[in-house]
């Protein structure tokens, strides 16, 4: 029977939603237990949030200085040492878990699974490669750990109407590094809806032009209280923060209504786009590639569409 | 110190890759092969560290069949000092590719190895980090920011929240993002001088290393299609088609 250990991503004492969509991918390996991992220098407020997810066993914490901050390094011991009790080990496809969970599964001396969108049987995953123009079907061995991370788009979050499940503290007599060190954290900022999450996200291309032309973009999203997104050519070219960028090296998002403007369509974007509900595409070039995508497709000058669509809402 | 940097060849990232009718895997015989471009930006950063008296000598390494020396030739064109092949026959995964550039380090004693986050033909991203664990060495993994000074590293990494600082002590394993540089353009003459730099060619079965091919691709299938969408004429129309569909 298989038990999943779960590492839970947080910052400033809030839990990600990405935890969640790692439970519910949990749930669908019919796990016995399914345990949340939190790793903190204070995991209280952290914990009590994980402990309400439906399908959450348990919640661990290890509350130490040294985890203040996400550091790969110093969280991976810990987590090597607790994880000979599950069979699974899992982490979120976001930064957070892409830099932590290979050095776990290295430790563990075991292959990793990374982006799992899809679980066939408990050792049986789908992933993307090729930026998403090829799914393949991984099957890993049954007699040693699984160490995968998880694509949270493809998931829908589990509840957080449960428990809450029990909280316990837990110690580890990991030896930690002290080669790494945190400086600081320069947060995109702003009180939008966090991209990752957003029902809507609005988004943009380098047909914009500059980052003042992004305030159209601001706007729009703000009248539909929607994310902002870029697409890599927006951001390379200094009109966007880097945060915002959506595609196979960037955020791969779902959201109900995506919105691109300007944007060419370049398969490395589509890829991020890819499990959106409803894809709107706004280009100059009917021929765009992005109108392969779109479920509905308005060619034509942006600088006059977005303005009339503001009005029009 | 010594800068490894491993170049991987892959599918040219300008290609659309097909998934063969079969399942069996993706055709991709005769398709332009290139360094990953993630790889590229790691060989201009390593050689900017150079040019920057911080380093002074850079190797790239490439693991694969004969045809990844073309990877390390064009390495050396950009500026490497020598180049390293592994050969091997079939294609690995990346825990085995850790374990062999963890016996290149232990080798070549370099103060940084440099990787790109992701190859864009498995989109993976585990290879920096496992190098990193298995020699209990720091990572600095989607650099766009890299300054060293004496024995520290400071790393500036593209986060989900932003952009995030680290220090790290070298020996440290770096892994690069697309912002950290835009790698330099080879000259003709550079071809030329780097015909006569040390190439060397190790077989991987010769490295004592346990193969960590744990993975089994059982099938390969072209990803879902959307349904195909409508084109609207006008803003009202566009409205319209949203609303119908509860979006607005």
């Amino acid at each position: 029977m298989s038990s999943v250990l779960i590492i839970a991503e947080h910052l400033n004492g809030q839990l990600n939603q990405s935890t969640a969509k790692c439970v519910q991918f949990a749930s669908l390996i019919k796990a016995e237990a399914i345990d949340v991992l939190v790793l903190a220098d204070d995991p209280a407020a952290v914990a009590a949030q994980a402990a309400t997810i439906a399908g959450v066993s348990r919640v661990l914490t290890i509350a130490n200085a040294a985890n203040k901050h996400a550091l790969a390094a110093v969280y991976a011991p810990q987590i090597v040492e607790l994880a000979p009790s599950y069979t699974h080990v899992l982490g979120p496809s976001t930064t957070f878990g892409k830099d932590l969970m290979p050095r776990v599964a290295a430790k563990l001396g075991v292959s990793q699974i990374s982006d799992a969108m899809s679980v066939e049987d408990a050792y049986t995953f789908k992933r993307p490669i090729y930026a998403g123009n090829a799914i393949v079907t991984v099957k890993a061995p049954s007699d040693k750990p699984v160490v995968a991370t998880v694509r949270t788009a493809s998931f829908a979050a589990a509840a957080s109407n449960a428990g809450p499940a029990p909280i316990e503290a837990a110690t580890s007599s990991a030896s930690l590094p002290k080669h790494t060190r945190f400086v600081g954290l320069q947060q995109g900022g702003g009180d939008r809806p966090d991209l990752q999450t957003a029902r809507v996200v609005v988004s943009a291309g380098r047909a914009l032009g500059s980052a003042d032309a992004f305030k159209i973009i601001y706007d729009l999203a703000d009248k539909l209280k929607a994310g902002v997104g870029a697409s890599r050519a927006a951001v390379d070219s200094g009109y966007a923060p880097n945060d915002m960028q959506v595609g196979q090296t960037g955020k791969i998002i779902a959201p109900e209504l995506y919105i691109a403007i300007g944007i060419s369509g370049a398969i490395q974007h589509l890829t991020g786009i890819k499990d959106a509900g409803t894809i709107v595409a706004i280009n100059k070039d009917a021929e765009a590639p992005i109108f392969e995508v779109a479920d509905i497709g308005l060619a034509g000058d942006l600088f006059k569409i977005v303005p009339e669509l503001m009005q029009a809402i | 110190m010594k800068i490894l940097v491993g170049l991987k060849r892959v599918v040219d990232y300008t290609v659309r890759v097909q998934v063969k009718p079969d399942g069996s895997g993706v055709a991709i015989d005769g398709v332009k092969m290139s360094i990953n471009p993630f790889d590229e930006i790691a060989l201009e950063e390593a050689l900017r560290l150079r040019e920057a008296g911080k380093a002074t000598e850079v190797i790239v390494v490439s693991i694969g069949q004969q045809s990844s020396m073309q990877q390390i030739d064009t390495g050396l064109a950009m500026g490497a000092n020598r180049g390293i092949l592994v050969k091997t026959e079939k294609p690995i995964q990346a825990l085995t590719a850790a374990r062999v550039f963890a016996k290149l380090v232990e080798k070549e004693q370099p103060g940084l190895v440099i990787l790109g986050k992701q190859a864009i033909d498995d989109d993976a991203s585990q290879t920096g980090q496992m190098l990193a664990a298995l020699l209990d060495l720091p990572q600095a993994t989607f650099a766009s920011k890299v300054e060293v000074d004496g024995q520290v590293a400071r790393v500036t990494r593209e986060v989900d929240a932003g952009l995030e600082t680290i220090e790290v002590d070298l020996p440290a394993v770096i892994t690069t993002d697309l912002r950290l540089n835009t790698p330099r353009f080879i000259k003709l003459p550079d071809i030329m001088k780097a015909k006569s730099k040390p190439r060397e060619t190790l077989e991987l079965a010769s490295l004592g290393v346990e193969a960590g091919d744990h993975l089994s691709v059982t099938h390969y299938a072209p990803p879902p299609k959307r349904q195909k969408g409508v084109m609207v004429k006008d803003v009202p129309e566009l409205v319209a088609a949203l609303k119908a569909k509860g979006l607005l």
